[in-house]
């Protein structure tokens, strides 16, 4: 079978299960040094799965690709150690602020660049924002078609790859011509575990702004060893159109953000008589929370 | 900003859901308030009386475009069509659905026209804004209402500049409400044969069926979750009976699933899976700070438990104090009677 190119759609996330009271900035934004950065979990199912498509079909690249500030690229040394053959920055001051439209425009001109993707994949979406925008509008801005929510793989052809898709009811066999773009679910196959070889053989892997805090040694591990340097590509390396990125390229703004304070409900407490159940089940229904 | 509201409305074998009558429900009250029309913009195929369908939610004029390559729903013909009515009547604002066609959907039509989208919004509103950058106040914006950052937040979104102002919602955020039963709809009969392209046409649909899911709880807006207190796993069928009647899923927390009760995969809190369901029913749960922060953001909580003390008490909408083994035949009971 011929061989894919295979880009991966990963994000660096603030941990959002563990928000503290410190982690907003008065302007509103997230303030993401105060909270532990991870892979964000979906983008690890979408890992997988052009993982998975690598073990069947020899000779396929993988290449990892994230946007974010300059420690985002933990996520790429996080690919290598599980096993893509290539990693690969957008950081720029510039882009940030970006919101989907913004982001999706940037990551379009970056794949652009790199050229000749049969396909695409990213989690369905990410647990900052929980929106799911930015996989089908990468899709239409790299003209892909698009498939979301796809829990398993059932066939890979030459020119195509059949996907099982999560509905609300149920679920749907599709076929999706490539190139295209796919967005995981967190119902597909657990990513799998670091390599122990590779977590070696990049254990240095930096991006040249990392490597100028380096200590001396790195520097000459990295000077002898170029595939340990993880290419940072900014505005002009993807041709971005300046107007089109951040927050100039940002339809949507926030115009404000409030904390949810948790407080102690006074809970109805009832006995377990028919009457008393009859009406809280009456009352949930009069809701619309059943029925 | 001019131009009107407009809704997407999502059919299922030629019927609208009712998730797209929530929103033009939602629509109406923006469309008053800012004193322009609703329109409502359907897709799909053998739709059967539009009109009897949705005019009473208060539409003014209904685009409707019927193919058989309208059902079940494709991405690529759904966005070709949409975004093309969208750059001939320019809306102010524009509803879809936060279902899994509407989140697959509206983010294709914003960026085909480049325009701004908040996702899963709780509240719409109409109101002003004043941009300190360009010292520039903006009336009559909708203000997009959303729950962000793990659901520790709520963000108001604004988009002044790149019309149309979309916003997707989730299902049962919004109220269903009738608006007049005699009001009349126009009907536009939207040109679909000529509108669709075949390269529209190349993601081919296999197979399409209703089936037991994958457990995923992140999704479910009702979840029957039960604890060590349960029992046994024998007794967790009594859990599944629950949300088979009301269309929920079952989830687990740790104790329970390291009792064996229920599979890993079902488990609800800081390790396992985290939930916000519009009804969570606790069953012997005592709600241990672990399994809480995986499901306090649940809109409402129901705990029953022979402990009043438990303390996911404390967080819960409704305390009942009894065994499940006869509360949850009781529930299953009393809702029987109400749903006939």
């Amino acid at each position: 079978m011929k061989p894919l190119k295979i880009v991966v759609l990963a994000k660096q996330v603030p941990d959002t299960r563990n928000v503290g009271p410190d982690a907003m900035k008065p302007d509103g934004t997230v303030n993401r040094a105060a909270l532990p950065a991870i892979f964000n979990p979906d983008d690890l199912h979408a890992l997988e799965m052009a993982l998975q498509i690598k073990d069947k079909v020899p000779g396929t690249e993988v290449i990892i690709l994230t946007m974010g500030p300059k420690r985002a690229a933990d996520i790429i040394r996080e690919g290598y150690f599980r096993g893509v053959d290539y990693g690969i920055m957008v950081s720029d001051r510039r882009f940030g602020g970006a919101d989907t439209l913004a982001t999706s425009y940037t990551i379009s001109m970056a794949i652009k660049k790199i050229g000749n993707v049969d396909l695409v994949v990213g989690g369905v979406q990410a647990i900052d924002g929980d929106t799911a925008q930015t996989g089908p509008q990468t899709a239409e801005k790299i003209g892909y078609p698009q498939i979301t929510y796809v829990e398993e793989i059932v066939d890979i052809s030459d020119d195509a790859i059949t996907l099982k898709r999560r509905l609300e009811k149920g679920v749907e066999t599709v076929k999706l011509p490539l190139p295209g773009l796919v967005t995981v679910a967190g119902s597909y196959d657990n990513c799998r575990f670091r390599n122990a070889a590779k977590t070696l053989k990049y254990k240095y892997a930096r991006t040249n702004t990392e490597l100028s805090r380096e200590k001396d040694y790195i520097k000459d591990i990295l000077g002898k060893n170029d595939y340990l340097i993880i290419p940072e590509w900014g505005v002009e390396d993807i041709d971005a159109d300046p107007a089109k990125i951040g927050l100039p390229g940002s339809p949507t703004k926030v115009k404000d953000v409030t904390n949810i304070v948790l407080t102690v409900k006074e809970a109805k407490v009832l006995d377990a008589s028919e009457n008393s159940i009859n009406e809280m089940m009456k009352d949930l229904v009069d809701a619309h929370i059943i029925g | 900003m001019e131009g009107n509201v407009f809704v997407f409305c999502e059919t299922e074998n030629g019927v609208v859901i009712d998730l797209s009558k929530e929103l033009l429900s939602s629509g109406k009250k923006l469309a008053d308030k800012l004193g322009v029309k609703l329109e409502a913009l359907v897709l799909g195929y053998n739709i059967k009386d539009i009109s009897g369908q949705i005019s009473k939610y208060g539409v003014d004029k209904i685009h409707i475009a019927q193919d058989e390559r309208l059902e079940p729903f494709l991405t690529l013909p759904y966005n070709r069509i949409i975004s093309a009515v969208f750059e001939e009547e320019k809306p102010q604002i524009v509803l879809f659905g936060a279902s899994s066609v509407g989140r697959d959907l509206a983010p294709r039509v914003a960026s085909t026209l480049q325009c701004g989208l908040t996702a899963d919004c709780t509240r719409l509103e109409i109101g002003d804004h004043f941009d300190k950058k360009s010292k520039t106040e903006h009336k009559d914006l909708l203000l997009a209402i959303r729950p962000a950052f793990g659901g520790s937040i709520m963000a108001t979104i604004v988009n002044w500049d790149m019309p149309p102002q979309m916003a997707t919602v989730r299902e049962g955020v919004m109220k269903k409400e009738v608006f007049d039963e005699n009001y009349k709809s126009e009907i536009v009969e939207i040109d679909a044969k000529s509108l669709i392209r075949p390269e529209d046409m190349i993601v081919e649909i296999i197979e399409r069926h209703i089936e037991e899911s994958k457990v995923n709880l992140k999704e479910s807006s009702i979840i029957v979750a039960g604890g060590y207190g349960v029992g046994s796993k024998e007794n967790f069928k009594l859990l599944y009976d629950l949300a088979d009647i009301l269309g929920a899923d079952v989830g687990g927390s740790r104790a329970a699933v390291d009792a064996g009760f229920i599979e890993h995969e079902r488990q609800i809190g800081q390790t396992g899976v985290t939930v916000r369901p519009k009804l969570y029913i606790a069953c012997g749960i005592s709600g241990a700070i672990q399994h809480r922060a995986g499901m306090d953001q649940s809109a409402m909580i129901i705990s029953i438990n022979t402990d009043k003390d438990a303390p996911l008490n404390s967080i819960a909408d409704y305390v009942i104090i009894g065994d499940l083994n006869e509360v949850i035949p009781q529930m299953i009971k009393s809702y029987q009677e109400l749903a006939h």
